[in-house]
């Protein structure tokens, strides 16, 4: 359709009623309550997956899930996190230290994704600010925490990892370890 | 003039003065409480009860920051500009009638200022006055976007500057004086709005552009322009751009009530409160038009202004000329 640009479609009054409209709806917001939630008066309780501060989760029995396998400090995209590994007796690996730099973080949630034990997880609590940088800095104690998390019942030892004197085939849907001399062709 | 004079000069002085910062001030809090209620915010509410010592608060964050002046720019001019801007709308308050003569103690002290003969004209040259603050703080930044705000800001007041002045003739010519206390005693019996609607509309629409308040804020413009022509300003010299905006906003409620409401004549209440309450909605009226109105573009600014108000100015002093010449007769 040809809009005829001069000619000009109901003129001033429909101009000004117009703006008398535009007038109208803001007054009608005036009387409005505002949406807006006062912070801290009023926490809004996050999602559980929302990333903020991250925390080093146990298993049900009480042990440390972290294997000190590295995977979360290869991944992490600003290397904020750094461990030292070290072996139990029996051969599990645990870390002797665990250090992440909260001044670094940048709360991607890759180190959560890349963890075999869920035991590095983010969690909804985003309120630690400090006045000094290294006052960021979390060692393992201070991101251990006596809960599992998001999957408190879940063990990575009843699926995999080394043999610790339960013996052979006692993992989750693992087969009965197998003769090789039996099976010779 | 006997020292009694000079004293009660000064004390009328003193109190328009400390009506007028307070009342900018606090302006400032209503503007920002009344538009944060049009977004559904509840505005600044955190400075005492409801934000009210918010003000306070601005003003002494605006004290005690550094005042920069950037490289390359004119150090005297740049300094003195803010200072034309903020001392041009004290002054136009000096002639607002506030109302009747006082008579204490066989002394009549008249509640105006100055009542200046030429006190139309004075009006219209001091707020043409304002716009060299505009042009000179976007000249002197050197700055690209001071200059630009600077240069709108110089074309948009001269060209609403003459719609402006028209639009007072007939009142003028109803008055029969450049006085405002004159203007304010002719409208005794009927404010001059119910016969000179027109004019109401054009003084308004003009005025609002001179104050460069939304939809007439194209030498700030912050979508394109940053801030305009007190880009490169910081601290108080920044913060006396805002209270001139905010002073000629409650001055421009002064006048419009002089002109066309009345002044101070009105039912029950004396003069000055009568003048007060006159004054209240225009600034309230300006608030919700920022918060309902989108900026006009420039050549919408530039045609409005010389194809639509100066005309219909014209067409109004000569069929009020007309009338009274008709009516005289």
């Amino acid at each position: 359709m040809k809009v005829d640009k001069d000619k000009d479609e109901g003129g001033i009054i429909n101009g000004l009623l117009g703006l008398a409209a535009s007038y109208r709806v803001t007054l009608t917001q005036l009387f409005r309550k505002p949406l807006t939630e006062s912070y801290p008066e009023y926490k809004r309780p996050l999602p559980a997956r929302s990333r903020a501060r991250i925390i080093l989760t146990r298993d049900k029995a009480g042990g440390e899930r972290c294997v000190a396998c590295y995977l979360c400090s290869g991944v992490c995209p600003v290397s904020c996190i750094s461990m030292q590994s070290a072996e139990r007796e029996g051969g599990r690996r645990y870390a002797a230290w665990f250090r992440i730099n909260f001044a670094r973080c940048i709360y991607c949630g890759l180190c959560e994704e890349a963890c075999p034990t869920l035991a590095i997880q983010l969690t909804p609590d985003f309120e630690h600010s400090c006045r000094h940088p290294l006052d960021f800095v979390a060692e393992k104690e201070d991101l251990l925490v006596d809960h599992g998390g998001k999957d408190g019942d879940y063990d990575f030892y009843h699926y995999a990892g080394v043999d610790c004197g339960e013996g052979k085939g006692t993992h989750e849907a693992e087969l009965p370890p197998v003769d090789i001399k039996s099976n010779l062709p | 003039m006997d020292s009694t004079g000079l004293i009660i000069l000064l004390a009328k002085l003193l109190i328009v003065l400390a009506a007028l910062l307070t009342g900018a001030a606090y302006l400032v809090l209503v503007e920002r409480k009344l538009l944060g209620r049009f977004q559904l915010r509840p505005g600044p509410n955190r400075v005492g009860p409801a934000g009210i010592w918010q003000p306070l608060a601005d003003g002494i964050k605006l004290l005690l920051k550094e005042d920069t002046v950037p490289a390359g720019a004119d150090r005297i001019l740049f300094l003195l500009a803010p200072a034309v801007v903020a001392m041009v709308p004290l002054l136009l308050f000096a002639v607002i009638p506030l109302g009747p003569d006082l008579h204490l103690a066989n002394r009549t002290i008249p509640l105006v200022i100055s009542d200046l003969n030429v006190g139309l004209l004075y009006i219209l040259a001091l707020s043409s006055l304002s716009v060299y603050g505009v042009v000179l703080g976007g000249w002197a930044s050197n700055s690209t976007f001071s200059l630009l705000g600077g240069l709108r800001g110089a074309a948009q007041m001269i060209s609403y500057e003459l719609a402006m002045g028209l639009s007072l003739v007939p009142i003028v010519m109803l008055a029969g004086s450049f006085s405002l206390v004159d203007i304010v005693a002719a409208q005794e019996g009927f404010p001059f709005l119910l016969v000179q609607p027109v004019s109401f509309v054009i003084f308004l629409i003009s005025a609002l552009a001179e104050a460069k308040r939304l939809p007439f804020d194209l030498p700030e413009a912050e979508n394109e322009l940053m801030a305009g022509y007190h880009t490169e300003y910081s601290g108080m010299r920044f913060a006396l751009y805002f209270v001139g905006e905010y002073i000629n906003m409650i001055v421009l409620g002064g006048l419009l009530a002089v002109f066309f409401l009345g002044g101070w004549h009105g039912p029950l209440l004396p003069g000055p409160l009568m003048l007060g309450l006159k004054i209240i909605p225009v600034p309230l009226l300006l608030i919700w038009t920022r918060a309902t109105l989108p900026r006009l573009r420039y050549d919408q600014l530039m045609q409005f202004g010389w194809k639509v108000l100066v005309p219909v100015a014209l067409v109004n002093i000569v069929v009020t000329g007309g009338l009274i010449l008709w009516l005289e007769s």
